[in-house]
């Protein structure tokens, strides 16, 4: 008597392998998409740019003609900004990140302040606009300045911060605390002299990368009033100003397609800001990752 | 001589502890204040989206603002208040963007964790990042000046706003963040449940779809009404590629308006401060808000409730 049917059991093994491989190659294939996009996108916008990106570019502020259009007035409001958001953001966010990793009480009110800061990351970039508009442009009356968009932008990326950073001092080893704290070293000492140096690569890493989200970040900016069109430079933290992504949206939205190319030339130079500030977070990612 | 060093030594530690005694109370409070400041943006948040609200029901009736099936803030005497149609454009905008990063999203995040290797994963991951990491006025640029022109050439009928565009492109911005997030949950199912399927002789596919994937669907839904959230947020691609004209309607190639990018137009626009108009954009900031501040919830409570424990 024949228990199995050795027949039956080689057709029914041929199609689930068949579909194994069949599927498998749909799931690459998946993946292989987001490359492709990616390659697209990036080989359009360098195609369409590179024509208008040449020294007059960076020299040259807005204008009416696509030729004379120059980034120079967004290129330095993104680096004002990034002079307001880096140090607000990184103190306000490693602050924080030691309060609840080093200090807080495992109560209720440490909870809350967790989750607040979990859904907190997760408010649409555009309600910080609007809370940015009301409360520093408005209220605090700064009027549309580089202060108010630096303001607002650091509180965007700040749960970003507080994350990376609490997962930096988390890892520093308890034998390195302990032992300072043999030394005769106070709490804030070891912090300070201890925890603090062991954090900091991964601290800086994670806000280089989120400082990299709020210079790319457009939304919340249109909101506070950057402006669209500017011919000067912002003299001091009070001054109206524009960055990059606003500049690159008002060259987007205009009809005249020449503009587009002016727009894939401003993308051009956001994109190599990004790439250069991604490659400084990897590089201290990997230089100090081997440590400890 | 001996004793005055030994005095030297005494007071300087003395003036070195009280110092250190007066950072021990201080520093906590600094850094507690710190801590607060995200309270804080939260609670402004919610206080400026409250107040201003209020103030704009103070000059249309809350019972229009819900029934009336038209937006028309422009229309000068006779303005329109109805967000649905806002509503429906946002919403028709995440399910075009669902049905291109979910798939896509889920393919990818089964490929990385139940097929590739090592090494074909440490390359396609940092391809995703760079991905999550285009900032969104690009991605806009990109799906007005390339996937629009596509797709008209597809449809020739398309106009150069619609809502067909900018959907499929907010679907690819949110694909990196479905892929990270559903293969973190696949990759943390244990690998001993993997072994035991495949010793039974299970493919890997079906120990991909029957094993793993139930196992680690809490944290796939979770990834899914992130990206939801997150597509009911974006601004910039829809305000660049979806149009400015708010209707209800379930055909994807007409233009909409979302409700993000009302608010921008009315930004853009010269609205002064203290019309109605102005004070629209919170009451439209307060529905958004609350739409994604459901999705964030859901996601944290379907990965808390269903969590399999290993």
């Amino acid at each position: 008597m024949q228990l199995v049917d050795q027949a039956k059991v080689k057709s029914k093994m041929q199609t689930r392998l068949a579909q194994n491989k069949i599927l498998k190659g749909i799931f690459f294939g998946a993946t292989m998409l987001a490359l492709v996009v990616l390659v697209i996108l990036l080989y359009r916008i360098f195609t369409q740019g590179i024509g208008y990106l040449n020294l007059e570019f960076f020299q040259n502020f807005a204008s009416r003609f696509p030729e004379k259009a120059g980034i120079k007035a967004a290129f330095f409001g993104t680096l004002w900004m990034m002079a307001v958001i880096a140090p607000v953001a990184l103190t306000i966010g490693v602050g924080t990140a030691i309060y609840l990793e080093e200090y807080a009480k495992k109560n209720k009110f440490t909870t809350f302040i967790q989750i607040n800061i979990s859904n907190l990351a997760g408010v649409p970039s555009i309600v910080f606009g609007l809370l940015g508009l009301t409360v520093f442009v408005r209220m605090l009356e700064m009027g549309r300045s580089v202060l108010a968009g630096g303001l607002t932008m650091s509180l965007l990326i700040l749960p970003i911060i507080v994350v990376a950073a609490q997962e930096a001092v988390r890892s520093v080893p308890k034998e390195l605390r302990e032992a300072s704290y043999a030394m005769g070293a106070t709490k804030w000492q070891t912090i300070k002299k201890v925890v603090l140096p062991a954090a900091i690569p991964g601290i800086l890493t994670g806000g280089i990368l989120a400082l990299s989200r709020a210079i790319g970040e457009t939304a919340p900016l249109l909101m506070i009033g950057a402006l669209t069109f500017v011919a000067y430079l912002p003299e001091n933290f009070l001054s109206g100003f524009t960055v990059m992504p606003i500049q690159i949206f008002n060259w987007t939205s205009r009809p005249q397609t020449e503009f587009h190319d002016v727009a894939a030339a401003g993308i051009i130079v956001l994109l190599a800001m990004l790439l250069i500030m991604n490659s400084i977070a990897v590089l201290i990612r990997n230089k100090f990752s081997k440590r400890l | 001589m001996q004793s005055s060093v030994r005095q030297m030594i005494k007071d300087k530690k003395e003036k070195n502890q009280s110092r250190a005694k007066f950072m021990e109370k201080l520093v906590p409070g600094l850094l507690l204040l710190c801590a607060i400041i995200s309270v804080l943006t939260t609670l402004g948040i919610v206080f400026t989206l409250i107040v201003e609200t209020i103030t704009f029901f103070n000059h249309v009736s809350i019972i229009e603002f819900f029934t009336n099936k038209d937006w028309y803030p422009f229309f000068g005497d006779n303005p329109d208040y109805g967000i649905w149609p806002l509503i429906s454009g946002t919403l028709m905008i995440t399910g075009i963007a669902m049905l291109v990063a979910i798939p896509l999203g889920l393919a990818a995040a089964i490929y990385l964790s139940e097929y590739a290797s090592d090494s074909v994963r440490r390359i396609i991951k940092p391809i995703l990042e760079v991905l999550a990491g285009i900032p969104t006025i690009v991605y806009g640029f990109f799906a007005l000046t390339f996937v629009t022109p596509v797709l008209q050439n597809i449809i020739p009928s398309l106009p150069i706003f619609n809502a067909l565009s900018p959907g499929i492109v907010v679907g690819i911005m949110i694909i990196p963040m479905v892929a990270s997030l559903s293969e973190d949950a696949m990759s943390s199912v244990p690998n001993a449940i993997r072994e035991g399927a495949l010793g039974l002789g299970a493919t890997r596919f079906e120990v991909a779809v029957k094993v793993v994937l139930p196992a680690a669907l809490s944290g796939i839904i979770a990834s899914f009404v992130l990206a939801i959230s997150r597509a009911i947020g974006e601004t910039m691609i829809v305000t660049v590629a979806g149009g400015a004209t708010p209707k209800l309607t379930l055909d994807v190639t007409e233009s909409i308006q979302t409700m993000t990018s009302y608010i921008v137009q009315v930004s853009l626009g010269d609205a002064g401060y203290g019309t109605t108009i102005y004070y629209s954009i919170y009451a439209v900031g307060m529905t958004l808000f609350l739409f994604t501040l459901i999705m964030n919830l859901i996601a944290q409570y379907i990965s808390r409730r269903f969590r399999e424990e290993y």
